[in-house]
């Protein structure tokens, strides 16, 4: 919920962070890159700014410049950065060190870097007061033990003397967040301090964020790619395009109203839960955003800009103005008053494509992959791992089917198995008549290695640097279709145009290539011997939301072209819904929830399906209900409890019998499943009365009752 | 996000230039904006022409002798650099001695770079016993003080061009196999390595395909760089009377036969220690100007 009265009545004051008409560039070889063409916007004291827009747009660099971090290369070669009334561009280094970590902290990405690894978390939070203002050991100690406290963590004293490579990514990211709030700072900037994170554990930072900013009332800066972050956290946003702020207001303003184009692409670019691929093909914002060491004259997102008019949109400069009839509201777009009201695209889930059930082509039963856990040098601690524990499903045939769950479930052990990499320790993985969970990648035949290809993740490590992209595909079609070199050339051509890139990108290497285009030729890479199976290992998770849905537009394409089935792996739960016909949802390497997609994304969920599907971040303002927050860490998956995985975090746990007795795999309709000792109904009436404390007790099924001792 | 990444987000999409020659002319003009390469690029270049046209530049046959000189072996008009106690004309026999060096010294880091890539290849890509095999041997090899190691081998089998390009290779080899294997360690995790296994390649295919072209550039910088110490190494041995049998000149030789005149005749030795000096600073400037080239992609 966004307090939109308090964040006017702040801006009547001066502002706690100016940016009066900023011009920022780098000085690189090639010339000066004006990353930052003259930007201006204020903050309040108080108030959360939320920065949104791709990689490229400038958000960091806003940041950096707040703190003037920006090295040899960078400049504030005009313009002011006031903070606090002062110009933070013509401040000696002695004033900057008196204003940064004490009155502006910065909360990074990666938690880790931020970090001391060789120091406890006392010292490095100990250090702030004692440096910024000379408290002694004692009252610095209580002070940092009650900002832990604050951030929540269990034992604020015991985690004192922890060393941060003890803590997981959610604990890290919460001390960093108590070590920039300890020195009581009234700008707290944060560059996408949950990206890293778990979807569980993100709701409970942005929550804890949220809380504290009323406590203790400093102002945000809140840079994210991702929308939904931003609704939860911010009172206002700001749209960044190409170093440009193209449009700013209240949250509610922006979400309801958006005026600028680019905002109207980045949230209709989204799959919001509840659209499928049955419904319609997501939106895209063609091209990429241009090189700041070359600026169009006109409005920079013209080029890509659907409803840009040649003339007016692309010869002057356009000037940032007020929406009329909402104050605080602007927007930089000429057009703004002649384009159509925008509508929200949500809730089209398609009507799922009748066909009969085609035969599973995949299907996984009872797969368990143990891991010996080895200890130093010599030691066997006699401990195992279990990274999957008895694993059933199936994919149909030219079908989706995703694999969903947080870091730590299993999921990329699963890929492993799939792909030859590891085998497994016991149970069958079949593609069609092919066994392959315990044959490892050398060992099988390439009839086989044809049928299965696999997409990566990080678009960086998936192309080799050496090789052009000609030679990467060209290379897959020698050998896994025998192709000659002359037909390998036409055949990658075809393939290019197969994923949307024109034939010149042959010769190209990867340097040249965007994240987007990177994946766009994996994607051909694996379609080169017409693969069976195409195992895709969260391959949009590292790219923009417009890149992201380009490609999820481009798999879905394929998939009805050539019936290709697609194991999908993701932690998005919100690009799950809109990809997968059938869904597993697995945690500490188990499969606690299999279905339709259309039937786990409906009650009766497994509650933590449920709470995976509450915690999702939703980029509209109108629906922020309660969420779940999943109290405590994952449990270590070398002694797993002999009940319920989940049950040590579960927030509908009936009672012991979550922890001694394994929960039975309740059988739904259409093959759907669920592991979990309330029964279905009951699950249903839970989920959609809400109140799940209330009637925990009640629910235990009778005849297990007495399982309660041990 | 840090600044250097975003950094390279904003530079400009690069010229999209294809072809192996537009790739090598492009690498050329990089080595042009860079000062330290370009002075090293040039004292190399100075030296290889040198070696190749001393028949036709040097002023006198390397080993003639004139006696004449000998009355008053400095610098003068007729021998540039001054002659040697046997009256031998210094600025020749440097002309000379060039070319061994410059064959002697490639030859031999070429052979190291070879061997030592394929063992650190083959360590780091499968791992196991093979890199224990191949990383023990290596540490024995650098265990021993090399000098002695020189000493005792070619005293056996005796002092000769090829005798010691087969020990500098046998010696550099488990260096530049470590560098190697560090960095297949590395790259062989990546998915495009797996993204081969996937479509059925060999494991030398991987490891000569995707992994060795990825660590082109720390072995070129490293090349540059042992071509520099493997030049001292060939002057030490020749000072220590192990390089090249005489008369033929040789740098270390020549300040070995020379030395012990320093007081009298400092010309003698200082003109072929500034030869092997110039040499190693040319080749380490030119490490130095590729390693920044390399850090900038």
């Amino acid at each position: 919920m966004t307090d939109s009265r308090g964040a006017t009545e702040n801006r009547a004051r001066a502002p706690l962070l100016e940016f009066r008409q900023a011009r920022i560039s780098f000085m690189l070889r090639a010339g000066e890159a004006n990353v930052i063409p003259g930007l201006s916007f204020s903050l309040g004291a108080g108030e959360a700014l939320g920065l949104v827009g791709e990689s490229g747009c400038g958000k960091s660099t806003v940041a950096l410049a707040t703190m003037r971090y920006l090295g040899r290369a960078g400049r504030v070669t005009s313009g002011s950065i006031l903070f606090e009334g002062q110009d933070i561009a013509r401040m000696s280094e002695d004033e900057l060190r008196r204003i940064r970590g004490r009155r502006i902290a910065m909360v990074y990405q990666d938690p880790m870097s931020s970090l001391n690894p060789v120091k406890t978390i006392g010292k490095q939070l100990m250090e702030v007061p004692m440096i910024h203002e000379g408290a002694d050991a004692a009252a610095a100690r209580a002070l940092a033990v009650r900002m832990l406290e604050e951030v929540k963590l269990p034992d604020a004293a015991g985690f004192m003397d922890r060393y941060p490579h003890q803590l997981s990514g959610g604990q890290q990211q919460r001390v960093v967040i108590a070590m920039a709030l300890i020195a009581r700072p009234s700008l707290l900037i944060m560059d996408e301090p949950t990206t890293g994170l778990d979807v569980t554990v993100e709701a409970a930072v942005l929550d804890l964020v949220r809380e504290l900013r009323q406590r203790h009332n400093s102002a945000i800066l809140f840079i994210s790619h991702n929308l939904g972050t931003v609704v939860r956290v911010c009172d206002r946003i700001g749209v960044m395009y190409a170093g440009e702020m193209v449009e700013q207001g209240t949250i509610r303003q922006v979400f309801a109203n958006p005026r600028h184009p680019y905002t109207r692409g980045l949230l209709d670019c989204l799959p919001t839960l509840g659209r499928d691929k049955h419904g319609s093909p997501l939106a895209t914002i063609p091209g990429q955003v241009g090189s700041p060491l070359s600026r169009p004259p006109g409005c920079s997102f013209a080029r890509r800009c659907g409803s840009a008019e040649e003339g007016r949109c692309t010869t002057a400069p356009i000037p940032i103005r007020p929406v009329p009839g909402e104050a605080g509201h602007e927007a930089q777009c000429v057009r703004m008053a002649e384009l159509e009201a925008w509508l929200r695209k949500d809730g089209q889930a398609g009507a799922v494509p009748d066909g009969a059930e085609t035969a599973p082509l995949v299907e996984i039963a009872g797969l368990r992959k143990t891991y010996r856990q080895t200890h130093g040098l010599f030691g066997d601690t006699g401990k195992t791992v279990k990274a999957l524990n008895d694993v059933d499903m199936f994919a149909e045939a030219g079908r989706t089917l995703a694999i969903v769950g947080e870091s730590g479930c299993g999921k990329s052990t699963l890929a492993k198995i799939m792909s030859g990499l590891v085998t497994a320790s016991e149970g069958t993985a079949r593609i069609g008549p092919d066994q392959i969970a315990a044959t490892a990648i050398d060992q099988r035949p390439q009839a086989l290695k044809r049928k299965l290809q696999m997409v990566f993740q990080n678009p960086d490590s998936t192309l080799n640097p050496s090789h052009s992209v000609g030679y990467v595909i060209g290379r897959a079609l020698r050998r896994l279709k025998g192709l000659g070199k002359r037909s390998a050339e036409d055949e990658t051509r075809r393939l290019l145009d197969v994923v949307k890139l024109s034939g010149d990108f042959a010769g190209r290497k990867p340097h040249q290539l965007s994240g987007g285009q990177k994946q766009r030729v994996a994607i051909a890479r694996a379609l080169a011997g017409d693969p069976e199976v195409i195992i895709a290992d969260e391959p949009v998770s590292a790219l923009d939301v417009s890149v992201q849905a380009a490609i999820i537009n481009l798999l879905n394409e394929l998939q009805g072209e050539r019936a290709t089935t697609l194991l999908f792996i993701s932690h998005d739960l919100a690009v799950v819904r809109y990809m997968a016909d059938h869904v597993a949802v697995m945690y500490l390497g188990k499969v606690v929830e299999f279905g339709r997609a259309a039937e786990v994304f409906e009650p009766p969920f497994h509650p933590y399906t449920e709470a995976l599907l509450s915690a999702a971040p939703v980029p509209d303002p109108d629906r922020q209900g309660e969420r779940i927050i999943l109290d405590g860490a994952l449990p270590s998956a070398t002694d797993l409890p002999p009940g319920c995985p989940f049950a040590s975090r579960c927030p509908r746990k009936v009672g012991s019998i979550c922890d001694t007795t394994p929960p039975p795999a309740q059988r739904l309709a259409h093959g759907h499943r669920i592991a979990c000792h309330i029964e279905a109904d009951e699950l249903v009436s839970l989920q959609q009365g809400g109140a799940p404390e209330r009637q925990r007790e009640k629910h235990v099924r009778p005849h297990r009752a007495e399982e309660h001792i041990r | 996000m840090t600044l250097q990444t975003t950094i390279d987000r904003v530079a400009p999409p690069r010229p999209a230039r294809t072809g192996p020659v537009a790739g090598a002319l492009r690498q050329l003009m990089r080595v042009g904006e860079n000062w330290p390469a370009m002075i090293g690029l040039a004292i190399v270049v100075f030296w290889v022409l040198a070696a190749i046209l001393a028949p036709l530049v040097s002023p006198y046959p390397p080993n003639a002798n004139d006696m004449k000189a000998l009355a008053y072996p400095f610098p003068s008009r007729a021998h540039w650099l001054g002659t040697d106690h046997l009256g031998r004309d210094i600025l020749s026999r440097i002309l000379w001695g060039a070319r061994t060096v410059l064959l002697v010294a490639p030859i031999a880091v070429l052979g190291a770079a070879a061997l030592g890539s394929l063992l650190g290849l083959m360590a780091g890509y499968y791992r196991g016993w093979i890199d224990g095999l191949i990383s023990r041997v290596g540490d024995i090899v650098l265990s021993f003080p090399v000098i002695i190691l020189y000493m005792i081998i070619l005293a056996k089998f005796g002092s000769s061009a090829l005798n010691i390009i087969v020990v500098i290779t046998l010696t550099k080899a488990p260096i530049i196999a470590r560098i190697v294997r560090g960095i297949t360690l590395e790259l062989r995790e990546r998915d495009y390595v797996l993204a081969a296994k996937m479509r059925g390649e060999s494991a030398l295919y991987i490891m000569f395909c995707e992994i060795l072209p990825n660590a082109r550039g720390p072995l070129i910088v490293d090349f540059c760089l042992r071509l520099g110490y493997t030049t001292i190494i060939i002057g030490v041995l020749g000072f220590l009377g192990i390089g090249l049998p005489p008369p033929d000149p040789d740098w270390g030789g020549m300040v070995k036969d020379t030395y012990g005149m320093m007081s009298v005749w400092p010309h003698m030795s200082l003109f072929p220690c500034a030869a092997v000096s110039s040499l190693v600073i040319g080749f380490n400037l030119l490490a130095i100007g590729l390693r920044e080239i390399s850090l900038r992609d």
